[in-house]
């Protein structure tokens, strides 16, 4: 332990803290702005400075550890005056759009501005005027708004590995870029969206398609119809000021219903859908010697990713197109026929906490049900400003019931929101379905918790079937490098593009630290626990869709609908 | 009048820089020698009691600093000389290089004698192409008589980045990357290239060693002012009559490099300010000309010795222009890492601009005061912090001139 004063507060701190949690245990808190708490220390923003006793010098509270014997001072006039002329500078740099911004009021220039009350900022207003880049579906960038802190860079150059953004130019000239090209669509941006999770301001954002959504609302001819993703409700619960996970699924239901929505169903249920499709994949793989190991196919920014970095390794894919595509697919076909409504009349929405399912539903390929499979995607935040718009107080929402035929899912559909609970719901079907026997305990805690590569065995009647599990590019690329080097051990891998899953996606409510991607993850198992039923291949709606439309899994009907191809993304960088 | 007194320069047009026999014959390589049959930690005391102190700008004991990274653990250390002479009217390292290259290779391997280091650099500036092939030729031939042991020296060459003349940025670039300067601590001496405990000295530090190791200690601290002692090169440029160069021992006076080794200022004209140390070095007024040019005494003055550039300014100049374009030239060097310096040095750039042109107010003065003020305690890298030295100071000494340009 290290003796320390600050602002006259002794204080024995951990050995190796900085000043910064040196001041955070005695209760002050020290601003910051290019401080991310996942991320290395950059110290380049400089607004968390800070007085050290024998130091000219303000000494950067991010970086500098304590010292036997130091005496900080955290809020003298010296340090204040810095702090407030460096956001002065920071802030003349930056649109005062403040209003119209993305993050209007979950901003953190915006909150230290108002911390520091600056009010007339003596340097003029110079804006760079950059272009914004609307290249992808998926994401924007308006550079104009960047601060340079480079939390985005390193979200995608260290975390997910990408090198889709880097810095160009020095001084004031400098720029966060996409890498190798213009646009972000000609750099290997995989749209995962964790930039935007790590942007403190606006300069990076999810395109939005709420007024895509409000037109079809308007229109009296069209039925629209919803999807939701596994791990939305939990974190919309945040976006409309409840505890993580304290929004119930049928108030969820209602409230989408008072937006407008005609009818509400679910992923989950083609969640359940795909572990019967590809559970029966993998075990097809096994048996006729198919190429392994078999990797999952939920999460198009891995797919994107696969495509991009690892050509050679697609046929390692599950052919089954993700949870939200199938739905895409079924719905404008066995739904519509089952509803007795015109397909070309639906709107299909999707309710995602992802970015890159914006760019998955505009694949030119999905379009299996002779229409484009889904409409629209909009984020979980996207659903957060709509609800917030409505007006609806949800704790006095009475709940409603999702629509008939594809609203039913079970607890294994519900863990796919969590890293390696796609891997888990398999092993609980293809378990059963092999052994032929009931599962006493359905719960492979081995599959769960937030470490970057989980692995497992699982013994099929003599037969052991390795599977790994990784979340974040970064842990997918090592098991990546051991498939194309024909080392891997394993059967059967999860990936899911983003850390901690879809509970970390770049569509969920900003989400800073990984902490509070953990505490989703609690969240989604809490929920699992709660379900009457816990197996994909009890599902009663997906037992039906077998019987009266897909006969069977991998039969002709699912070929057709519920699987799909991958294309080598040929990009110059490669 | 004072007289120079030539250590780092002992060779200077003596020898014939690209023949290492010619060095040899002079008594080259018999410090590195001796250096060797010492223990290291000796050595290091033996630096560390001359007193010898950074002439890169910082002024940091040279000795403790060696110890640093003679006491870090590691597979692995490095040597790197600074030659990234990039301050503008600084060419001392040049001379050193260009007149007797095998004395700095010689403190180098001294140097490395004394940490524990095989494998050594020296990253010449970009503009220097020149100096890159004499130190070739130079590392060549010390590599082929043997004289350099299992030390070996290989030449970087910069890019014409003004802030890869710091340390930490310097050994980003070394490395390949952006050169932006390192968040400090760690220390180069314990987590420097590649990770490895290394010691970045500038060419001067590194021509003084030789000399110290075989004259002794005591002898070096003798010179010049106690605390800073030795020599220095100062590099004379703008309105003095001897535009040129001359070593001289610490303890002398700005005025005396001016007035007696400079000649004074040409034309008749009269004495307006002197910048030392530098592009970011202080504008000193006469009324400061019998300050020594020892870095404590500098330091008290508000001043910095610097690379010491000495650039004089007769009592025609615009002062304000010349900062102006002063201003232009660190807005224009920024790396953009750090906020205060990307941003501040744009601002003080446009402040300076609008005061020169006539359209500044009293309180743009006071904003380029406060700016540089927090620049020069909150930025990341000494660029920033010294960046708004020039600025200041011509505020301070000369608000005269600033006032009559105001609206």
């Amino acid at each position: 332990m290290i003796n320390v004063t600050i602002d006259g507060i002794k204080a024995s701190v951990p050995d190796g803290s900085t000043i910064l949690q040196a001041a955070k245990d005695v209760g002050i808190n020290i601003p910051t702005l290019c401080y991310h708490p996942d991320q290395s220390v950059k110290a380049n923003c400089r607004v968390c400075v800070c007085e050290v006793e024998g130091n000219r010098l303000l000494q950067a509270a991010c970086s500098q550890p304590v010292y036997e014997g130091m005496v900080i001072k955290t809020r003298t006039p010296k340090v204040i005056e810095a702090r407030k002329t460096i956001l002065e500078l920071i802030l003349s740099n930056h649109p005062q759009d403040c209003l119209s911004c993305i993050r209007n009021e979950n901003c953190e220039l915006q909150s230290l501005a108002a911390e520091y009350f600056v009010r007339d900022n003596p340097f003029e207003l110079k804006i760079r005027g950059l272009v914004k880049d609307l290249s992808t579906p998926s994401l924007f960038r308006d550079p104009d708004k960047c601060i340079l802190c480079r939390r985005c860079i390193e979200a995608c150059t260290v975390i997910q590995t990408v090198n889709a953004l880097g810095l160009e130019g020095r001084g004031s000239h400098a720029m966060v870029v996409p890498s190798l090209g213009k646009d972000l669509i000609d750099s290997p941006c995989i749209m995962c969206g964790q930039c935007i999770h790590a942007c403190p301001v606006g300069a990076i954002g999810e395109v939005e398609d709420i007024d895509k959504l409000l037109a079809a609302i308007a229109d009296p001819e069209m039925v629209v119809v919803t999807q939701i993703a596994p791990a939305v409700r939990l974190a919309l619960s945040e976006e409309i000021g409840m505890n993580t996970g304290d929004l119930p699924m049928e108030v969820f239901v209602a409230g989408l219903k008072q937006i407008g929505f005609d009818h509400v169903l679910h992923t989950n249920f083609t969640a359940d859908l795909t572990i019967l499709e590809e559970g029966n994949e993998l075990l097809k793989r096994l048996s006729t010697g198919g190429t392994l190991p078999m990797f999952t196919s939920c999460s198009p920014g891995w797919i994107n990713f696969c495509e991009t970095f690892y050509p050679d390794l697609l046929d390692n894919l599950s052919t089954c197109k993700s949870p939200q595509q199938m739905f895409g697919a079924l719905v404008k076909t066995y739904w519509a026929e089952k509803m007795g409504i015109d397909p070309s009349k639906i709107f299909s929405v999707s309710i995602m906490p992802c970015v890159a399912k914006k760019y998955e539903a505009a694949r030119p390929e999905m379009n299996a049900s002779g229409y484009r499979d889904v409409d629209i995607v909009l984020t979980t935040r996207e659903i957060g400003r709509l609800f917030r718009m409505s007006g609806i107080d949800f704790r006095k929402l009475p709940p409603q019931p999702f629509s008939p035929w594809m609203g039913e899912y079970t607890g294994a559909a519900v863990i796919f929101g969590a890293t390696g609970g796609v891997m888990e719901a398999a092993l609980r079907t293809v378990y059963e379905v092999v052994m032929q026997e009931t599962l006493d305990d359905v719960n492979f805690s081995v599959a769960r918790g937030f470490e970057g590569i989980k692995e497992a065995e699982v013994d099929l009647k003599g037969t052991v079937v390795k599977v790994a599990i990784a979340h974040g590019l970064s842990h997918a690329r090592k098991l990546m490098d051991q498939v194309r080097a024909g080392e891997s051990p394993y059967h059967f891998i999860e990936i899911m593009a983003c850390p901690g899953g879809c509970v970390g996606g770049g569509g969920q409510p900003i989400t800073k630290a990984n902490v509070k991607r953990i505490e989703r993850l609690d969240a989604i198992y809490i929920e699992d626990e709660a379900m009457p039923i816990r197996k994909s291949h009890e599902n009663a709606e997906v037992k039906q869709i077998y019987e009266d439309f897909l006969h069977e899994p991998l039969g002709h009907k699912s070929h057709e609908l519920l699987h799909t191809h991958y294309h080598a993304k040929n990009k110059r960088f490669l | 009048m004072a007289e120079e007194m030539r250590i780092v320069l002992r060779n200077y047009g003596k020898i014939d820089p690209l023949k290492i026999d010619d060095y040899i014959a002079v008594g080259g390589y018999n410090a590195l020698n001796k250096a060797r049959s010492m223990k290291p930690a000796d050595l290091i005391n033996e630096v560390k009691s001359s007193n010898l102190r950074g002439r890169g700008g910082a002024g940091f004991n040279c000795g403790v600093k060696w110890n640093f990274a003679y006491m870090a653990q590691a597979d692995q250390k490095y040597v790197i000389c600074n030659a990234d002479e990039g301050e503008p009217g600084t060419y001392k390292d040049r001379l050193i290089m260009e007149g007797d290259p095998q004395s700095l290779l010689e403190g180098m391997a001294i140097c490395a004698h004394a940490i524990g280091a095989t494998q050594g650099f020296i990253y010449c500036r970009g503009e220097y192409p020149s100096v890159v092939k004499t130190l070739n030729m130079a590392i060549a031939q010390a590599t082929e008589k043997g004289v350099l042991g299992d030390f070996s020296i290989e030449v970087r060459m910069g890019a014409g980045a003004y802030v890869c003349g710091e340390e930490t940025a310097l050994i980003e670039s070394i490395e390949g990357k952006r050169g932006e300067p390192r968040i400090k601590p760690p220390f180069p001496p314990v987590v420097g290239l590649w990770g490895k405990p290394t010691i970045v000295n500038n060419v001067e530090t590194f021509a003084n060693i030789p000399a110290i190791v075989e004259k002794g200690a005591a002898w070096y601290a003798g010179i010049g002012t106690p605390s800073y002692p030795g020599t220095k090169i100062v590099t004379l440029t703008g309105d003095v009559v001897n535009k040129t160069f001359f070593e001289v021992p610490t303890d002398t006076t700005i005025r005396e490099v001016i007035f007696d080794f400079g000649g004074g200022i040409p034309d008749g004209k009269g004495f307006k300010a002197v910048q030392i140390g530098g592009t970011s070095g202080a504008f000193i007024p006469a009324a400061n000309l019998d300050t020594p040019i020892g870095f404590d005494a500098m330091t008290e003055i508000g001043a910095v010795l610097g690379s010491g550039a000495v650039f004089v300014l007769n009592d025609t100049r615009d002062i304000v222009d010349v900062t102006a374009r002063i201003a232009k030239f660190f807005a224009h060097e920024s790396c953009g890492k750090c906020a205060p310096c990307r941003e501040g040095t744009m601002r003080m750039h446009d402040l300076m601009d609008k005061i020169n042109s006539g359209r500044g107010k009293s309180a743009d003065v006071a904003l380029l005061n406060k700016l540089g003020r927090v620049m020069s305690y909150s930025c990341l890298c000494g660029l920033g912090q010294a960046a708004p030295a020039p600025v200041m100071t011509t505020i301070e000494h000369f608000p005269a001139d600033y006032n009559a340009k105001l609206v």
